[in-house]
């Protein structure tokens, strides 16, 4: 450092390098302020959540591994899953429909998307229960001639079946508007510079435009799966025995309400938290080419804290601050 | 096949709106085999338009436009034209080559990946051989060692050159070339102008719309000047850009050069 290196000519000699700057940190005594207000709250809250007597945490633990809550969360989980998947193609393909240059595809896009998104789910999945009532067999056939095969309705589709149509297919008009947004995002030279190359729309849908649109859907699509997680407790209304289902059941028959909806609260708690970190990482993903850096992960920012706190390292660069 | 007198590209009496506006006024040119030729003109004087005409990124609405003898974006059937599918623009649109002003790498994917995608894609060529050929590629350009890095990793020139190595490695018979410097750092020009006069000395067939004069100069077999929509002037690059006919021309080399 002290040696000069640098003798290009027209370059002045480098002076010598002044010494690093140690300058005592702002201190933030609002902070300590802050910590132990909250601190104080918490401790009362904790008290009051174990002594409080209806509570029952004993029950909770109980409810929490009950053989019928666990099948009811795995109901959940799968009856997430299905619907997930459901509205996820059907919104890709209504979005491409809504943005196809035929005007019958976006028209038929546009109607879906307006009966679906304007009424309640519950109202639909009502409908969907019902459909036997209306549709009693559902047939193979020339239209408005005869018919080859026909099946009963309530034996064709089951109902979990009926969950998954009620769910995906209103999950679906939501997610065609996250789709849209997301292609309309990237730049329009993406496409030209894709058709230049000789790339046709298909392709250059699949290739160029879906992946990068990917960064803008992400966020929302998680949102979407974490609300979708919660909303299949709406299934119960038309009794599928999914987790809320099995809890109010248990709560019923005991008379242990709240300890039950707790103890299923805990199930949703934890599978929103594990949704929360695929989605971090799944972001992370698509993040790459755009950001120079990624973000950190959690871990990592945990050890960079860890360390700037326990060495106080001046200069040295912090991941974040509180 | 081609005879060797048929030009590479041939407009006559191109015309193209936007709505009311009327963008190009009747354009009629010829670019031949391995030439080099230059658009140059005030901005909004239809030269951009007219190079997208070329690759059907834009349709004409009057006139003819032929690449290589062939039709653009049509098909001419007893005397009737018939609108080429999709698919078949895209085959035609493989052989000419198209370098933005503003890149348009695809940022999520490495420059290695953004020269190997037409290939593999479009032409359906095995990955491996691909990647050989891309990074070959990317040395031609000067760029043998960022294969691995993401656009937004690499300068300004550097992501033009891979865009021009992109565009080669469809083996293209024709480069459209769209204010491929104005976008750049003055520093950064030189290196995408370098890419750019050698391709036209293995004898690439170009067309350039710059405001780069001196390049036009030095590389350029032919110059047209352009304004409102019309050619005002055409000729040789030295001739032109020193020695202007027209006013108009005068008045705009006075204010670039």
């Amino acid at each position: 450092m002290t040696t000069p290196q640098d003798t290009t000519p027209g370059v002045p000699p480098t002076r010598e390098r002044p010494e690093d700057i140690r300058a005592v940190p702002v201190r933030h005594p609002g902070r300590w302020v802050a910590i132990a207000c909250i601190a104080v709250l918490a401790a009362m809250f904790l008290h009051a959540m174990i002594t409080n007597p209806v509570l029952h945490w004993d029950v909770v633990g109980q409810v929490f591994t009950y053989p019928t809550v666990i099948q009811g969360m795995e109901k959940t989980l799968l009856l997430t899953l299905c619907a997930m998947v459901l509205g996820i193609v059907g919104g890709i393909l209504l979005a491409v429909m809504r943005l196809s240059r035929n005007p019958v595809l976006s028209g038929v896009s546009w109607l879906y998307i307006w009966v679906f998104r304007g009424t309640p789910v519950l109202v639909q999945l009502f409908f969907w229960n019902f459909m036997g009532a209306i549709f009693p067999r559902i047939g193979l056939g020339i239209p408005f001639g005869p018919t080859w095969v026909s099946w009963d309705y309530n034996s064709l589709v089951p109902l979990f079946m009926v969950c998954v149509l009620g769910l995906g297919l209103n999950e679906a008009a939501y997610f065609a508007e996250i789709v849209r947004a997301g292609i309309l995002s990237v730049d329009e030279g993406q496409a030209e510079a894709a058709a230049s190359l000789g790339l046709t729309h298909a392709q250059t849908l699949r290739r160029i435009v879906l992946p990068q649109a990917m960064r803008v859907i992400i966020p929302p699509a998680g949102n979407e799966t974490i609300s979708m997680l919660k909303t299949t407790s709406l299934v119960s209304a038309i009794a599928f025995e999914e987790l809320t289902r099995a809890g109010q059941d248990i709560g019923a028959r005991t008379l242990y309400i709240i300890p039950s909806l707790i103890a299923v609260s805990f199930w949703y708690l934890l599978f929103t938290s594990v949704l929360s970190i695929g989605q971090f990482y799944i972001e992370r993903h698509y993040g790459r080419g755009t950001n120079r850096a990624l973000p950190s992960t959690p871990w990592q920012k945990v050890k960079a804290n860890v360390l700037t706190l326990s060495l106080r390292n001046p200069g040295g660069t912090t991941g974040g601050s509180l | 096949m081609t005879t060797p007198l048929q030009p590479m590209v041939r407009a006559e009496q191109v015309h193209k709106s936007y709505g009311q506006l009327e963008v190009l006024k009747g354009i009629d040119l010829e670019v031949q085999p391995g030439e080099v030729f230059c658009l140059v003109g005030p901005s909004g004087s239809g030269k951009s338009t007219f190079l997208r005409c070329i690759n059907h990124l834009e349709q004409i609405n009057a006139g003819r436009l032929y690449v290589d003898g062939d039709l653009i974006g049509y098909r001419e059937k007893n005397g009737k034209l018939h609108e080429l599918k999709d698919r078949e623009v895209a085959l035609k649109r493989r052989d000419i080559g198209m370098v933005f002003q503003r890149f348009n790498l695809f940022p999520h994917l490495t420059a290695l990946e953004n020269v190997m995608e037409a290939p593999v894609r479009v032409k359906g060529e095995p990955k491996q051989a691909a990647r050989e050929r891309a990074e070959a590629r990317l040395a031609q350009v000067g760029l043998a060692d960022k294969g691995a890095s993401y656009p937004s990793q690499l300068s300004g020139g550097q992501q033009q050159r891979v865009a021009i190595a992109r565009a080669l490695a469809m083996e293209p018979k024709l480069m459209l070339f769209d204010e491929p410097t104005s976008a750049l750092d003055p520093e950064l020009v030189g290196d995408v102008l370098d890419c750019m006069r050698e391709l036209a000395e293995q004898g690439m067939t170009m067309i350039v719309v710059t405001h780069e004069m001196g390049f036009a100069r030095e590389v350029g077999d032919a110059l047209v000047f352009m304004d409102g929509g019309v050619v005002v002037e055409s000729g040789h690059p030295r001739e032109v850009l020193t020695n202007p006919q027209h006013e108009r021309t005068r008045a705009f080399l006075s204010k670039v050069l």
